[in-house]
């Protein structure tokens, strides 16, 4: 008799061992029962969040840390809409992830079946490819495209909507090892005339200025972003996503830039004459007024994504490849700089305006920052959620690692911390504590995870920032509205080490800046399960230094000042 | 006005590929004045015929973009290239009888030819890049034109060089 063929369900997660899957994150229901089903006679780990945006961002979490691929599994209908913010945050950053829909069965779409939802069409805007299968032998196929789209090149998530007898039927189609995309390009080194070209551009630089972004983090192009910053002589700043790419602790380094970006690195851009970038899109978060932006310097532009050529700014020299590529391309090229009194100028504006904050008062944030690094000895991977605590956690967490810090650049995406904290306790292996940095609204989004952590007994410590307000909004509000408070206060907060409690994990308390070192020290200390930690911080702080959206480094505010200003002109 | 652009894609025939283009067009802000999708030499593969307006800057990131969808297979921009342009007009015109000669006159100046005839209307045929089509039509405003219908405009490249 001949062997029962697979069903759809099955198939696919024999595919996704092929993948090399070995955890998914997921939340089951009607529509995906059978791939559920099939889960259980695989090896693959399951990861059942408490809601499936937690699933999405801690597949995300998960990609980061290892650059592999996240995998979500979940329902069709709400299901499947739970899953758009986190996949339009994962395509905001270009990471990895393909996420796995259930669909009601092909004879009922376009029907307004229960539980139906046009995912695929709801998602076109945020996703880098998605599928509809409907015939269960294009699974393997698919799948594999799948896998291969969302991990190469300018890498991103991709969607499958899995109609649920699709995965309930029989699949006879073979395993496929190839794929055949003639659409779909994926730029590997530079064109070597264009690099020559660059080059010839860089050696005559005096005041060269590098700016390493998420592409040199995603491409592993740290060491050679390294040895070009050291053989030309040329200082290094940094996006929020790139932190890490180039050790904080370097003597060339000069942080972040952009909006709550060091002096430095600011006044840098404003007055370098070359300036190359390495795998960043040049946000408005990075740029503030365009106008004003890079406007003295040669620009080499080096991303993986064709698209990103002029898209915001004409630069001299596009470079079109895997940043590590295009380096080790670009390295032999060049020569040292005649930079000396360049480094001694940018050396004297680091000098002068370190990043600072108050001491006096209450609990800050920055302490809290500082502390855990300082316990740590800078071996942590921090998780930030968005905010004002995400700034000082860039500002202050000096990552001398790429990948240490993990956060939502391009979205912005409140709720992420948490659950992407989670993805990527699950996918380290660097030894390194998993330390959640977030806010009290964005934990409080997706807070339901603490089940998810509780579950597993996933080793994170999560600082719950307690300022009891909306603190990025309230500071914009402070210093652009009169300090017209609206819709900022969050009142009635919980008591977090009660809720953890709730959840049988450990909570502990920080109210003072005294007790911060002993109380994260005992954190630290518990690396068999969670602990919660509950900063009870100082209420109206401000980030500094900040240039107000859409304006320039002229603007750039390093403290408080005394009149109301003009509402920003940029976007946010 | 912003100046029209004449724009190539070879796609891939799967689903939502069409969408997929549409939603890089409106999100960058471009209209599309016409659109005519058709089959090509190769089953798997369509050809789009696509003119739209907007910013010029902003053109050739959309190119970019639309290069970088996985099921395009290659988008250009045909503008001001050396180009044969057509469209078909069909034109159903209210006409009496005493004013069918001159509008058989019109027609047939165009190149035009009458596909359909009754006792009081008339449908025109004429074909030709799209600055005649607009001729033609603004000619015929003296008549009672019932409806038109404008193919839109396809576009092949002169010579061996293909489009």
């Amino acid at each position: 008799m001949a062997a029962k063929p697979l069903n759809g369900a099955q198939t696919m997660i024999e595919c996704l061992k092929r993948e090399g899957v070995d955890t998914i994150f997921g939340y089951p229901g009607g529509n995906v029962i059978p791939i559920f089903d099939a889960i259980l006679d695989s090896d693959i780990k399951l990861i059942l969040t408490r809601h499936e945006q937690g699933a999405t961002h801690a597949a995300d979490g998960y990609a980061r840390i290892t650059g592999k691929t996240g995998v979500v599994l979940v329902t069709s209908g709400p299901g499947a809409t739970n899953t758009l913010t986190g996949i339009y945050t994962a395509y905001m950053d270009s990471i990895p992830m393909v996420i796995f829909t259930g669909q009601t069965v092909t004879g009922s779409l376009g029907m307004d079946a229960f539980q139906e939802s046009d995912i695929s069409g709801m998602s076109f805007a945020s996703v880098k490819h998605s599928y509809l299968i409907k015939n269960p032998n294009d699974l393997p196929r698919i799948i594999k495209e799948a896998f291969y789209i969302a991990h190469s090149g300018r890498q991103g998530p991709v969607l499958i909507d899995l109609p649920k007898d699709i995965s309930a039927g029989p699949c006879t189609a073979p395993f496929v090892d190839d794929v055949d995309l003639p659409g779909y390009k994926v730029p590997c080194k530079a064109d070597q005339e264009g690099v020559e070209q660059a080059a010839a551009t860089i050696r005559k630089s005096k005041k060269p200025l590098i700016l390493a972004g998420h592409g040199a983090a995603i491409s592993g192009a740290s060491r050679a972003v390294k040895e070009l910053a050291e053989k030309l002589g040329c200082p290094v700043s940094s996006t929020m996503l790139g932190l890490g790419v180039f050790p904080a602790s370097h003597e060339l380094s000069l942080g972040m830039t952009g909006m709550h970006g060091t002096v430095a690195a600011n006044k840098a851009i404003h007055e370098c004459d070359l300036l190359i970038s390495i795998g960043s899109r040049f946000d408005d978060r990075i740029t503030a007024k365009l106008s004003e932006f890079a406007k003295q310097c040669e620009v080499v532009h080096i991303d993986i994504d064709p698209a990103e050529y002029g898209k915001v700014i004409r630069p001299r020299h596009f470079l079109c490849g895997d940043a590590k590529n295009v380096l080790e391309q670009l390295l032999p090229l060049t020569e040292k700089l005649d930079s000396a009194a360049w480094l001694k100028k940018v050396e004297s504006w680091k000098k002068k305006y370190p990043l600072s904050y108050p001491k006096q008062g209450g609990l800050r944030v920055q302490h809290i920052v500082q502390t855990i690094h300082e316990i740590t000895n800078g071996k942590a991977i921090v998780v930030s959620d968005v905010g004002q605590h995400q700034m000082w956690t860039a500002q202050f967490f000096k990552c001398d690692y790429p990948g240490q810090l993990l956060n939502s650049g391009g979205a912005g995406t409140m709720g992420f911390g948490f659950p992407a904290a989670l993805g990527a306790v699950i996918g380290n292996k660097t030894g390194f504590p998993v330390c959640a940095i977030l806010g009290d609204g964005g934990f409080q989004m997706t807070l339901c995870e603490l089940a998810t952590a509780r579950n597993h007994n996933l080793p994170v410590k999560i600082f719950v920032m307690d300022n009891r307000f909306l603190g990025m909004v309230r500071q914009w509000q402070d210093l652009f509205y009169d300090k017209r408070y609206s819709g900022v206060q969050l009142e009635n907060n919980p008591d977090f080490v009660k809720l953890a409690k709730a959840y049988d994990i450990e909570g502990l308390c920080i109210s003072r800046n005294a007790d911060a070192k002993r109380t994260i020290e005992k954190a630290m200390e518990i690396n068999d399960r969670p602990v919660l930690i509950h900063c009870i911080c100082e209420q109206e702080d401000n980030v500094f230094p900040m240039i107000p959206a859409g304006a320039s480094v002229d603007d750039l505010l390093t403290e408080r000042p005394r009149k109301i200003l003009e509402k920003p002109t940029g976007g946010t | 006005m912003f100046p029209a652009h004449s724009i190539s894609i070879l796609v891939s025939n799967k689903p939502g590929a069409l969408v997929r283009i549409a939603l890089v067009f409106s999100r960058r802000g471009y209209n599309i004045d016409s659109l005519v999708v058709s089959p090509t030499l190769d089953n798997s593969v369509s050809r789009m015929n696509i003119v739209a307006r907007g910013n010029p800057e902003t053109l050739a990131q959309i190119i970019q973009q639309l290069e970088k969808l996985v099921d395009v297979i290659q988008a250009k921009d045909h503008t001001r290239q050396n180009v044969v342009e057509k469209e078909l007009v069909l034109l159903k015109v209210r006409c009496k009888p005493e004013e069918r000669t001159e509008l058989l006159q019109l027609c047939d100046h165009f190149k035009g030819i009458t596909v359909d005839m009754t006792e009081i209307s008339m449908i025109l045929q004429v074909t030709g890049n799209s600055d005649k089509i607009e001729a033609m039509l603004s000619l015929c405003k003296k008549f009672e034109i019932v409806e038109f219908v404008r193919t839109g405009k396809i576009i092949m490249m002169r010579g061996e060089s293909k489009t």
